[in-house]
C-alpha cells in the first residue's frame, strides 16, 4: 500500500489547433494538435501540498482540470485513493468527486456574480446531497466564520466584496462538502501581496486543521517554496524535475529549474549575480524535438537536440535532463 | 531640490462622479533625479498608474489634475496645451506599459513606426533613421533585426514586442522614461531580461527612470530609490536598500513581511489584516489606520505629512514626528 492520495501516470494531453477544414483545405495544411501536458507522473501524499510550478502554458492548469474532471485526458491515467478516476462512473464517482475541490486564480470569474453568497457555498451541499434544510445555511454560516468572514455575508452578492474576501468565499465553497483534497490553481495570483499572505495563511491554517491535500499550482517560485512539500517543475508541459520542497531551491538539478531560479528577482539584496536567461519559451505547437528545452540550455549537447530525456533519479526525487545522467555514470 | 530632473509637488487627481469628488492622487510630492531610477511600488489601486497618467498627461478625463504642479527641469509641464505636452511625451519623456499593444500599432511594421518617431523628434533622412532604428532594435535584443523591422507587432513573441516597445521608448533619446508595470504581462524568465534590459539601456544613454510596479523584488534589482503609495498618499520613500531592509512606514514594514522570499523560513507570512480601502471610504486622520497595528489616538485624528527622516528619506507617520514618539511613549508606559 503506498500512501498516495493521488497517482498521477503517463498524463498527456492534445488540444486539436488546427484551422477550420476548409481554410486547411485551400491552404493545404495538416491537422495541427498542441500537446498541453505529455508524458506527466507524480504522486501526492496524503496531508501534503504537491507544487506545480511553470511559465505560463507550461499546461499547469489543463494539469488541474484533468485531474478535477473538467477536462478529459488524451493519455495515461490517474487514480484518487486507489480509484481509476477513468472508468469509474454512478454513485462511485459521485462520492469521489465529493473528496475533492477546486479553487481558480480568478476571484471574479469563479463565483457567479447573479447568486447571493450562501447559494454559492451551499451549491456543493445541494449537489451531493450532504444536508437539508436550516442544516445547510448554519453550515453555511460556520464556513463563513471558518474562512474570516461572517455568517451575514451569505446575504450578499459576489461585487460586493474585494479580491481576497471573494477568493476566501471561493474557499468555504470548496470546503463546504467536506472534501480531503483541493486543487489550488493560481489561488492568488490575482491579488496583492497582503492579501495574499491573508489567503497563503488561512489556506495552511486550514490544512493543519483538517488533515487536506493540496495540488497547489503557481508560476511564483516564492510562493510555491513557502507553500509545498514537494515540488513539480514543467516546461512546455513536460516535467523536467520533481523534488522535495527546500531542496529544489538549495540544490536545483535540471537546467531549467536553475535558470528559473536565476530569474527571480533578489529581494533579499544579498548582491547575487544572476546569469542572463536565454531565450523565451517556443512555440508549443511545434517544441524543439529531443529535449525541448535545448535551445535555451547553456548544457546542452548534439543528443539533446535528437532524443527526449527521461527522468533519472535524484537526492528527493527525480529530473529529466541527459546532462545529469552523464554525471552519474 | 533645484536639480531635479522631474518634480511632483502636492499632486491631486481627482474624479467627479454623481456621488461626489473621488480624491485618487492626494498631496504626493517626490524628485527624480537625472539618470536615476525611480520605483514607485504600491498595491493595486494605490495610485501609482495615475501618477506616471497625470505626470505624462494622459489622465482619462474626468480624472483631472485637481491641485500641486508636475516641473520637467524646473518648467512647468501640468498646465500646457494637449499639442505641446504631446511633444514632451514623444521627445522628452518616453513611455512603456503592461501591455505592449497598447503602444504598437496593429496595421504598421516595425520599421514604419521606429522610423515616424525618430523622424518626428530628428532632423533625419528615412535612411538614416531607419539605420538607427535598426540599431536600436539590435541593442534591444531583436535578432536579426535587420530583417524583423520589417515585420507587424503581432510578428512578435510578448517579451520581443516588449522591447519593440522599449526601443520606441527610447528612439527619441528621452531624458525620462516611464514604465508601468512593464513585465507584469511577460513570463518569468522574460521579466529579468526586460528588467535588465530597461536598467542598462536607461543607464547608458543618461535617462532617468519611473518604475512602476507592485513587484517589490523587480524594485529591489532596478531602483535606486523607492516611494511608497497607500491609497493615493506618499507612505514613505527613501533609499531602496534602506526602504527594504528596514522599512520604517508600519504599511511598508507589513508589506515586506507579507511577502515570501527564496530564503526566509516563516511558518506564516506576516499578514496585515483588511485590504486598502476604496476610494469613497478613505479614514479620516492616516489613511492606514483601520489596519495598523501601531496606531494611536492622534492617527486617527490628524493625517501625517511625510516627515523628513535624513538621508533622502520621508516617512508618513506620527510615529516619527518628535510629539508623535512623546505621546507613543507616554501611551506604552
Ligand atoms: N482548450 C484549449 N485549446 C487549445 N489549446 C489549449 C487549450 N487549453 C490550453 N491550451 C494550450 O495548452 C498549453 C497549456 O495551457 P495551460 O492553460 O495548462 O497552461 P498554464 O500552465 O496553466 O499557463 P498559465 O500560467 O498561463 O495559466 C498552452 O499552450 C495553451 O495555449
Ligand atoms: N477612470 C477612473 N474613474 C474613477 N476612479 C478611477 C479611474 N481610474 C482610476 N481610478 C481609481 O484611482 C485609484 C488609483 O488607480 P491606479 O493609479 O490605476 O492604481 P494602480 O496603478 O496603483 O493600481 C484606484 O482606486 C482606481 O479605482
Ligand atoms: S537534456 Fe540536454 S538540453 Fe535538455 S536540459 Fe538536459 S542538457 Fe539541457
Ligand atoms: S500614522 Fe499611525 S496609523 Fe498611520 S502608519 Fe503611523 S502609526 Fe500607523
Ligand atoms: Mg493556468
Ligand atoms: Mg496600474
Amino acid at each position: 500500500m503506498s500512501d498516495a492520495l493521488l497517482k498521477i501516470e503517463h498524463l498527456t494531453r492534445y488540444f486539436d489547433v488546427s484551422k477550420p477544414w476548409l481554410n486547411r483545405v485551400l491552404e493545404r495544411e495538416e491537422k495541427q494538435f498542441l500537446t498541453a501536458v505529455a508524458d506527466v507522473s507524480f504522486e501526492i501524499k496524503r496531508g501534503e501540498t504537491f507544487a506545480l510550478v511553470g511559465e505560463s502554458g507550461s499546461g499547469k492548469s489543463t494539469i488541474a482540470k484533468m485531474v478535477v474532471g473538467l477536462l478529459g485526458a488524451s493519455g495515461g491515467t490517474i487514480e484518487f485513493d486507489g480509484h481509476r478516476m477513468t472508468g469509474t462512473a454512478g454513485a462511485e464517482m459521485r462520492d469521489l468527486r465529493r473528496r475533492f475541490q477546486m479553487i481558480f486564480q480568478d476571484p471574479f470569474a469563479s463565483l457567479n456574480p447573479r447568486w447571493r453568497v450562501g447559494d454559492i457555498i451551499a451549491e456543493p451541499i445541494h449537489t451531493f446531497g450532504l444536508l437539508k434544510g436550516a442544516d445547510v445555511s448554519n453550515r453555511v454560516g460556520e464556513l463563513l466564520d471558518t474562512v474570516g468572514l461572517s455568517a451575514r455575508d451569505a446575504e450578499k452578492f459576489p461585487h460586493e466584496f474585494s479580491g481576497g474576501q471573494r477568493q476566501r468565499i471561493a474557499i468555504a465553497r470548496a470546503l463546504s462538502s467536506k472534501p480531503e483534497f483541493i486543487v489550488c490553481d493560481e489561488p492568488t495570483s490575482a491579488l496583492d501581496v497582503s492579501v495574499q499572505a491573508q489567503i497563503l495563511n488561512l489556506m495552511k491554517d486550514l490544512q493543519d486543521e483538517m488533515g487536506l491535500t493540496y495540488l497547489f499550482i503557481s508560476h511564483d517560485l516564492s510562493v510555491v517554496r513557502h507553500m509545498a512539500n514537494r515540488i513539480g517543475v514543467l516546461y512546455l508541459g513536460r516535467l523536467v524535475e520533481v523534488a522535495d520542497g527546500k531542496r529544489l531551491f538549495t540544490d536545483p538539478q535540471h537546467p531549467y529549474t536553475r535558470m528559473l531560479l536565476d530569474a527571480v528577482p533578489d529581494l533579499a539584496l544579498s548582491g547575487r549575480r544572476r546569469k542572463p536567461v536565454e531565450g523565451e519559451i517556443p512555440n508549443p505547437i511545434n517544441p524543439p524535438p529531443g529535449c525541448a528545452f535545448h535551445p535555451r540550455c547553456p548544457l546542452a549537447m548534439p543528443r539533446c537536440k535528437v532524443d527526449a530525456p527521461v527522468p533519472v533519479q535524484t537526492a528527493t526525487g527525480y529530473a529529466a535532463c541527459f546532462a545529469l545522467e552523464t554525471q552519474t555514470a | 531640490m533645484t536639480d531635479a530632473l522631474l518634480s511632483v509637488r502636492n499632486l491631486r487627481v481627482e474624479f467627479p462622479t454623481r456621488r461626489g469628488i473621488l480624491t485618487a492622487i492626494d498631496d504626493v510630492s517626490f524628485d527624480i533625479m537625472p539618470g536615476e531610477v525611480l520605483g514607485v511600488v504600491g498595491e493595486s489601486g494605490a495610485g501609482k498608474s495615475l501618477t506616471g497618467a497625470a505626470i505624462i498627461g494622459l489622465l482619462e478625463p474626468p480624472g483631472r489634475i485637481a491641485g500641486g504642479e508636475i516641473l520637467l527641469k524646473g518648467q512647468r509641464i501640468d498646465d500646457l496645451d494637449a499639442e505641446s505636452m504631446r511633444r514632451i511625451r514623444g521627445k522628452r519623456i518616453g513611455m512603456v506599459f503592461q501591455d505592449p499593444l497598447t503602444s504598437l500599432n496593429p496595421l504598421y511594421t516595425v520599421a514604419q513606426q521606429l522610423i515616424e518617431t525618430i523622424r518626428t523628434h530628428a532632423d533625419l533622412s528615412e535612411a538614416e533613421a531607419r539605420a538607427r532604428a535598426i540599431a536600436l532594435l539590435d541593442r534591444v535584443g531583436i535578432p536579426a533585426a535587420a530583417r524583423r523591422i520589417d515585420d507587424y507587432p503581432h510578428h512578435f513573441s510578448g517579451g520581443m514586442r516588449q522591447r519593440v516597445v522599449i526601443a520606441l521608448a527610447l528612439c527619441a533619446e528621452p531624458e525620462l522614461v516611464i514604465a508601468d508595470e512593464p513585465t507584469t504581462a511577460l513570463d518569468v524568465s522574460v521579466q529579468s531580461q526586460i528588467i535588465d534590459l530597461i536598467k542598462e539601456i536607461c543607464a547608458e544613454r543618461g535617462a532617468a527612470v519611473m518604475l512602476i510596479t507592485h513587484d517589490m523584488g523587480v524594485i529591489a534589482e532596478t531602483a535606486d530609490r523607492v516611494a511608497v503609495l497607500y491609497a493615493g498618499r506618499l507612505a514613505e520613500i527613501g533609499p531602496v536598500r534602506e526602504v527594504i531592509t528596514a522599512a520604517e512606514h508600519p504599511y511598508t514594514a507589513g508589506l515586506m513581511g507579507s511577502i515570501p522570499t527564496l530564503t526566509q523560513d516563516n511558518a506564516r507570512l506576516v499578514q496585515i489584516p483588511g485590504a486598502m480601502p476604496r476610494l469613497n471610504a478613505i479614514p479620516q486622520g492616516c489613511a492606514f489606520n483601520p489596519r495598523c497595528e501601531r496606531a494611536f489616538d492622534r492617527c486617527f485624528r490628524d493625517r501625517p505629512d511625510p516627515i523628513d527622516r535624513g538621508d533622502g528619506r520621508k516617512v508618513a507617520c506620527w510615529l516619527y514626528d518628535a510629539a508623535g514618539v512623546a505621546a507613543k511613549e507616554k501611551a506604552d508606559v
